[in-house]
């Protein structure tokens, strides 16, 4: 008796899903990047012009560095946009992308609590920073999420002879999660951590943290973007994918790119330099 | 404490404003969650109420498998959804995957066990009361299913509303199989943890408080739709 | 009310399902027997009470009979009838009236509308069996409102509905004040007059008194009498029987 009633609301459910927010004849392509871009809010801005320009539009999915690459290999994204190159480069050498283009750099950053315990403040070197950090047992707090900045600050690390798995729990903390969400932990246990500029300059809950270090060659912060190969994948909308591609790349995009800013400060640097890798 | 004055006072800005985006966000929040119930509800209840009336065999396997789904975290279930509508999963080709229908479908799995599990309960009394008038009345325990759950309607009303608690109140499913792709798969709890993740702790706490506002919203109108049902029906 | 059996006003299927014949029968619960080989056939016509005191399994052996459990040995049989149909020319009323949570007219439809009895036809039935049950003014009320005694009426009146051959009733003024008791009473005696055999448990010696053309007595899960209900008062065979009927209650 009440049966006809609900199997209608079900149908109609259903049909207002297929057609209703994700528009079947909508175009679009799907973007597998990392938390960073899309704190920042650099999608948010550049986005709309590409959608106005070609009339596809993109959805992103933000996630880890490391979560981003395994979703493109599965084929749930059209492309990759990401920054660690040694990733990148697997991504392409195992077939799973077409090819890695450079599109635009920024840098990471040591942010830490204003009276500096390590005293790191002002330095250049950035494994001299963190092993002063590590000397003085000041509370560093890690991704800990196999995201990009995470591998970048486990090289550091490395580079600066410092066993982190050891100190694991004591100074050394992993949060697990993405950039913002260790931002605030950071900031709650007025601890070091590094962060990509982009995030740390929309971030709005910074308490004491400040930059302390910066300037390293070693922190430079490039971003790559694949298209997921469609060999490996045939549903992968290529030419739409491609397109979105070249556009960043394009002299308007570049400019986009340029001109995004936070509190007056640029936040991405446009670049298509370094193609050959 | 300045965080919830500034907080308050964002939400209340919030809501005088109605911005687009906002609404957009409520109503997906809504109709996801809303859906998703709906369908839970659907298998739930005649489960639940076939689990407490009927015996079969593997019965008792099937009231331990409920309450175990019970615990069963949303991060879990999201991830085992990606996996299946994955495009290198056995449902790729739906190209479900990140679209609100994937919300759905997890929520729905969520939601379902917590439905059946209480049904189950409320079932189980019930039927202890009636069985016996049914089966004189010549009601077969199937037969018996439709009318055991309207006379537990009061009840199971409160079981249903607990599951759309449960899905309206969750991220870790959502954000996995969704996305929280700007304006096709952001929703409540997903902007609240994005935002939370900027640093905008007063948004998302105002956000936060909208939420409270839609779930109490809803309640109020189950409750509404639940006296008047009362009134009819007595 | 050994004069009351008049007429048959039943409608439908004019088969009598009677006699029902009991052979026999043992009934086990967890290795206890609690039923212990009882055989008697019940006749159309008179009024039966099954007696006896608390755990004589009286309301084990009505539920027997009614199929409602069934026996670990022995056979119960009605004549005439294969078991489903015999299930449709029978109701039972419980001790405590089970009422759904609907209106009390939702609660008379309801028997009825199991059977697929379209509303049109139902119509007329409830509203003479509400008439006769003295509920019609109750009719749009709640039925878990109602006080006891309007609960079991309307009990009977769901079963009046379904004009049954047999009616079975496990002692149904058990939770009843004096009055409301004589009010079911008096609806009882509209059934029998109707043409429908009582089959009625009760500790209630009164009522049985009221009642009964024709007495069981059960004790401890053994039938000890079965006999016209003027022989049982005025002289009962058993030691046991003659206790209880002195109200030396016995265990």
């Amino acid at each position: 008796m009440f049966l006809r009633p609900i199997i209608y609301l079900v149908a109609s459910l259903l049909f207002l899903q297929s057609n209703g927010p994700a528009l079947a004849a909508e175009r679009f392509i799907t973007v597998a990047s990392t938390t960073s871009t899309e704190n920042s809010g650099f999608f948010q801005a550049i986005l709309p012009l590409f959608e106005r320009a070609t009339g596809v539009a993109v959805r992103v999915v933000a996630v880890g560095t490391g979560q981003a690459v395994r979703m493109a290999e599965r084929g749930d994204a059209d492309v990759l946009f990401v920054h660690h190159q040694p990733s990148e480069a697997q991504f392409v050498a195992d077939g799973f992308g077409v090819k890695r283009h450079d599109v635009m750099y920024n840098d990471f950053v040591l942010v830490g609590p204003r009276h500096d315990p390590a005293k790191v403040s002002g330095m250049s070197d950035a494994t001299g920073a963190l092993a002063r950090v590590a000397t003085q047992r000041a509370v560093f707090v890690s991704r800990g999420d196999d995201s990009g900045t995470h591998k970048r600050e486990l090289r550091l690390w490395q580079a600066a002879g410092i066993d982190v798995a050891a100190a694991s729990g004591t100074w050394y903390r992993e949060s697990g999660a993405g950039m913002g969400t260790t931002l605030n932990i950071a900031s709650g246990m007025d601890a070091y951590t590094l962060t990509d500029r982009g995030t740390w300059l929309n971030f709005n809950n910074r308490g004491d943290l400040v930059v302390l270090a910066e300037g390293d060659r070693r922190l430079f912060n490039p971003y790559g973007v694949i298209l997921v190969n469609p060999q490996r994948h045939p549903h992968v909308k290529a030419a739409d994918g491609q397109a979105f591609i070249d556009w960043l790349r394009s002299p308007d995009g570049q400019k986009a790119i340029a001109a995004y800013r936070i509190d007056g400060q640029p936040v991405f640097f446009p670049s298509t330099d370094n193609d050959a890798r | 404490m300045s965080e919830f004055r500034d907080a308050l006072r964002t939400a209340i800005a919030l809501l005088v404003n109605l911005d687009g985006d906002l609404m957009a966000i409520v109503g997906l929040s809504l109709l996801v969650s809303l859906s998703a119930v709906l369908l839970a509800a659907l298998v739930g209840l005649p489960l639940g109420a076939a689990v407490a009336a009927c015996r079969f065999p593997g019965r008792q396997a099937v009231r331990v498998l409920l309450n175990a789904l019970l615990g069963i975290p949303p991060v879990v279930i999201g991830l085992i959804v990606y996996l299946l509508l994955s495009r290198a999963g056995p449902l790729g080709a739906l190209g479900l995957l990140f679209t609100p229908t994937a919300m759905i479908i997890a929520q729905w799995l969520l939601v379902t066990p917590i439905i059946a599990a209480l049904t189950q309960q409320t079932v189980s009394d019930l039927h202890d009361e009636y069985a016996e008038q049914l089966r004189s009345l010549g009601v077969g325990s199937l037969r018996a299913i439709p009318t055991l759950l309207w006379e537990g309607r009061l009840s199971l009303l409160i079981a249903v509303m607990a599951g759309f608690g449960r899905a309206i109140a969750e991220v870790g499913a959502v954000i996995i199989v969704g996305g929280n792709i700007n304006h096709v798969t952001r929703v409540m709890t997903t902007t609240i943890a994005l935002e939370t993740s900027k640093g905008n702790l007063a948004l998302a706490l105002a956000l936060g408080m909208l939420l409270l506002l839609l779930a109490l919203a809803v309640n109020a109108a189950a409750l509404v739709a639940r006296d008047v049902v009362n009134r009819l029906y007595g | 009310m050994a004069a009351c059996d008049t007429e048959h006003q039943r409608t439908g299927d004019t088969t009598n399902i009677l006699p029902l014949r009991v052979r026999d029968i043992c009934f086990d619960v967890g290795g206890k027997r609690l039923i212990e080989h009882i055989s008697f056939t019940v006749h159309a016509g008179p009024c039966l009470i099954i007696l006896g005191p608390n755990g004589a399994g009286k309301s084990l052996l009505l539920r027997l009979c009614h199929g409602l459990l069934s026996p670990s040995e022995g056979t119960i049989e009605w004549a005439k009838a294969d078991s489903s149909r015999a299930r449709n020319q029978q109701a039972m009323v419980f001790q405590r009236p089970v009422l759904l949570r609907r209106s009390v007219a939702a609660n008379a439809h309801f028997g009825l509308r199991l059977r697929r009895v379209p509303r049109r036809q139902r119509q007329a039935v409830v509203s003479e069996a509400l008439r006769q049950g003295g509920l019609t003014h109750v009719a749009n009320r709640a039925a878990r409102v109602l006080s006891g005694g309007e609960q079991q009426r309307l009990a009977l009146v769901r079963a009046w509905t379904l004009q049954p051959q047999v009616l079975f009733l496990d002692e149904p003024t058990a939770h009843l004040d004096p009055a409301a008791t004589r009010a079911v009473e008096t609806l009882l005696k509209r059934f029998h007059a109707a043409g429908t055999k009582l089959i009625m448990t009760t500790h209630d010696l009164g009522q049985a008194r009221r009642l009964a053309d024709e007495v069981i007595f059960l004790h401890r899960g053994r039938l000890l009498e079965h006999s016209p209900a003027n022989s049982f008062f005025a002289q009962p065979h058993s030691a046991e029987a003659a206790a209880f009927l002195d109200g030396n209650l016995l265990w």
